[in-house]
């Protein structure tokens, strides 16, 4: 491969692809918990994006109280540390919004639409406490390393123009994916609990007969639901910043991401959660100074931005592959519930 | 009964016409006290009060008046809440005259939705769109701060003397950011330099990636960043920073303060550019006035001229009522007359009182033009070892 080649894929993997991973990553694992929620209580959660701003906020608050007693991991963020905490409060909030809300409704038999309703007030009560608690500001809670190789270092190792950035957050965040997916697929495939839980989620009354105690099941999915939001949630924020309006923004791109890939599906989950990213920036991304790379001599080189979408336009990306989707395949892309 | 209501409109009468004498003036303080510029507003509002303070205690305006400040949130971007701010100012607390607002799209909508039909003097320290320059006001809107088309040609002489004629151009998506990206397009390719993308950002994303993607892929030796400091402007240098697009950025007005470097740290050493500014007599004497907030902040100058001329208009008037004073506003700023710096309002108000001229200097050496905005002086500024430092003025 010539230099100019590997400049062009250089560029494309620092503007495109490292973004793209470690933001698909962070949507699938938003995209779980809201498949999960969809799969077995059979309701589209809409408080789900902020839960996790919720469970951020306790991961936040506790790397603070970390921080302040001098605890670190050295070069891994303390958010590591705070996140088993902020988990078990998170879902202790979960347990107890289904204890007051969701329970009332199963018991009287609701139609799903009630639950989406119901999750709509829960969504704006805990949109209000965080904003009570932690304020709607701004909140930057990274510390230690920020970076596992920098664009600056990049160039310097490879000789090339165009270097390639990893931030420690980005690494993590797809490490931390790819463990607690793996975790969840053997939980779910492996343990009696996963299994009743699939076994509830196929066929409730069933189920019911076989002697699965509905309200464990419940219990746990709650649990699993607030810990892969705060888990999401965290990341996210590491990578970028927390702010709970952003968060309440998230929904749309982790929704898309769960309907993409077949709502209640949750290896269509994580497809999908990767299909929005990707789409959402390759769609938007500017490939003028990747093109010229590509082509031979002055004469193509490129004047216009060759961008297909403006980045204000991001959020219609989702919008559009939601419709897309919708029209065309209706159950997602793994053939979840239809939507 | 009659009797009754008779006698409550006499005594009404005899009130106001009691109080024409010596009066409780208020002034509306009119600034983003929340908001995307909220930290230089700390430094703004104080300043204007200082002022406040100092005519009120000097004893001397319109026969010993009394002031007190007001003080009502723009929130900087929320046009809504803006005019909901300043009507409240006129039409509960009676302000007789408003300093602010201070971003440019809140203060045009402050302007032709309140303050026009109420005929309510402003004078903003801050608002720098050249829109405004030309918005139909009755004579009634002024401002202490220069016209972004200033503020345009000010920064293309800034980066052309560094050698550097090819720029990328991000602006903050309102009123303020695309006036000045707007500016300074037009200045800069006059210049004969080059703009190669002027693309707009939304403030109060979490995340500026893809922004960043597009700027650097058009490329650019420097990055232009016409946003705020604590919103979408520092995602984007953070953005660039992380993903090695850009080393160096050129921070207009909205960009310069300490807080910037605070949150970038050592990377940002090396950027340039300039906030409205003078290292006259008055900015020092301003300087040392100040307590409990800092003067050198932007707009922390301009916002006690604002406040100043209200007063020393109304001195120069003879009255309180906007209508009467905001004609006197352009006289006291400008020469003719004995020159005012900080610190001496008490002695304008005694010249004006007996019937003199004065010319108001200030803390940012005012001097109106036009449809009444500041000439505009700028301070050229650096960041080094992770602090702004002066390099110059102009």
């Amino acid at each position: 491969m010539t230099e100019e080649t590997l400049n062009a894929l250089a560029l494309l993997s620092n503007f495109v692809l490292v973004p793209a991973v470690a933001y698909g990553s962070q949507l699938a694992l938003g995209a779980l918990g809201v498949t999960l929620v969809y799969g077995i209580l059979r309701f589209s959660n809409f408080a789900h994006g902020d839960t996790m701003a919720f469970g951020t906020m306790f991961t936040i608050l506790f790397t603070w109280w970390f921080q302040s007693m001098g605890l670190s991991l050295g070069p891994l963020p303390t958010a590591l540390l705070a996140l088993p905490f902020a988990i078990v409060l998170c879902a202790l909030f979960a347990l107890l919004t289904d204890k007051f809300v969701y329970r009332f409704y199963r018991q009287q038999r609701a139609d799903p639409v009630i639950f989406v309703i119901a999750s709509v007030g829960v969504m704006f009560v805990m949109n209000g406490l965080v904003r009570f608690i932690i304020g709607p500001n701004d909140q930057n809670f990274a510390d230690g390393e920020r970076f596992i190789i920098k664009a600056r270092e990049f160039k310097q190792m490879t000789g090339l123009a165009e270097g390639i950035s990893i931030k420690v957050s980005q690494g993590i965040t797809v490490i931390t994916m790819i463990v607690v997916v793996a975790a969840l697929f053997w939980f779910l495939n492996k343990t009696r609990t996963g299994k009743s839980m699939r076994a509830y989620s196929d066929n409730e009354d069933l189920a019911l007969l076989s002697g699965i105690n509905p309200d464990r099941v419940v219990m746990v999915t709650w649990i699993l639901a607030a810990a892969l939001a705060t888990i999401a949630g965290t990341l996210y924020g590491l990578d970028k910043s927390f702010k709970p309006f952003t968060y309440f923004q998230l929904l749309l791109p982790v929704f898309a991401a769960a309907i993409v890939g077949g709502l209640g599906n949750p290896l269509g989950a994580i497809a999908g959660g990767f299909v929005v990213a990707f789409s959402e920036i390759s769609v938007t991304y500017a490939y003028k100074k990747f093109a010229n790379y590509m082509v031979p001599g002055d004469d193509w080189k490129a004047d216009g931005l060759m961008q297909l979408l403006s980045t204000n336009y991001k959020f219609a990306v989702s919008f559009l592959i939601l419709l897309l989707v919708l029209l065309f395949r209706p159950t997602g892309i793994f053939a979840g519930k239809s939507a | 009964m009659k009797k009754l209501l008779i006698s409550t409109v006499v005594a009404g009468a005899l009130g106001v016409a009691g109080t024409a004498s010596a009066e409780e003036i208020k002034l509306g303080v009119f600034l983003g006290l929340t908001g995307p510029i909220e930290s230089l507003v700390a430094n703004m509002a104080p300043a204007a009060e200082t002022a406040i303070a100092e005519v009120s205690e000097s004893g001397k305006l319109l026969d010993g008046s009394t002031v007190t400040a007001v003080r009502a949130d723009t929130t900087c971007v929320d046009a809504a809440a803006a005019t909901a701010a300043i009507e409240r100012l006129i039409t509960a607390d009676k302000v007789s005259g408003v300093i602010g607002g201070d971003c440019s799209g809140v203060t045009t909508a402050a302007l032709t939705n309140v303050a026009l039909p109420n005929g309510m003097v402003m004078v903003s320290p801050s608002a720098t769109s050249p829109a405004l320059s030309t918005v139909e006001d009755n004579g009634l809107f002024f401002r202490t701060a220069p016209s972004d088309a200033r503020q345009g040609v000010v920064m293309t002489d800034i980066i052309m003397e560094r050698g550097i004629k090819e720029v990328a151009l991000t602006y903050t998506n309102n009123d303020y950011g695309k006036g000045l990206a707007d500016a300074f397009q037009t200045a800069f390719e006059a210049a004969g330099g080059s703009v190669t993308i002027s693309a707009s950002h939304e403030d109060g994303k979490a995340d500026y990636s893809a922004e960043v993607g597009s700027l650097a892929s058009a490329g650019g030796e420097v990055l232009v960043v016409a946003g705020y400091l604590d919103q979408g402007g520092k995602g984007i240098i953070q953005g660039s920073l992380d993903s090695g697009a850009f080393d160096t950025f050129v921070l207009p007005d909205g960009m310069v303060g300490d807080a910037l470097p605070e949150a970038i740290g050592s990377d940002l050493n090396g950027s340039f550019g300039q906030a409205p500014g003078t290292d006259s007599e008055g900015a020092g004497l301003h300087a040392e006035m100040a307590s409990g907030y800092d003067a050198t902040s932007p707009f922390s100058n301009e916002s006690y001229d604002a406040a100043a001329l209200i007063m020393l208009a109304m001195q120069a008037a003879g009255s309180s009522d906007p209508a009467k004073y905001k004609d006197k506003v352009m006289e006291v700023a400008n020469a003719p007359g004995e020159k005012i710096l900080p610190g001496e309002l008490g002695k304008a108000l005694e010249i004006l009182a007996g019937g003199g001229e004065i010319d108001y200097v200030g803390a940012s050496a005012v001097e109106l033009i036009g449809a009444g905005e500041s000439a505009g002086n700028y301070r050229e500024v650096e960041i080094k070892d992770g602090a702004l430092s002066t390099v110059g003025y102009r």
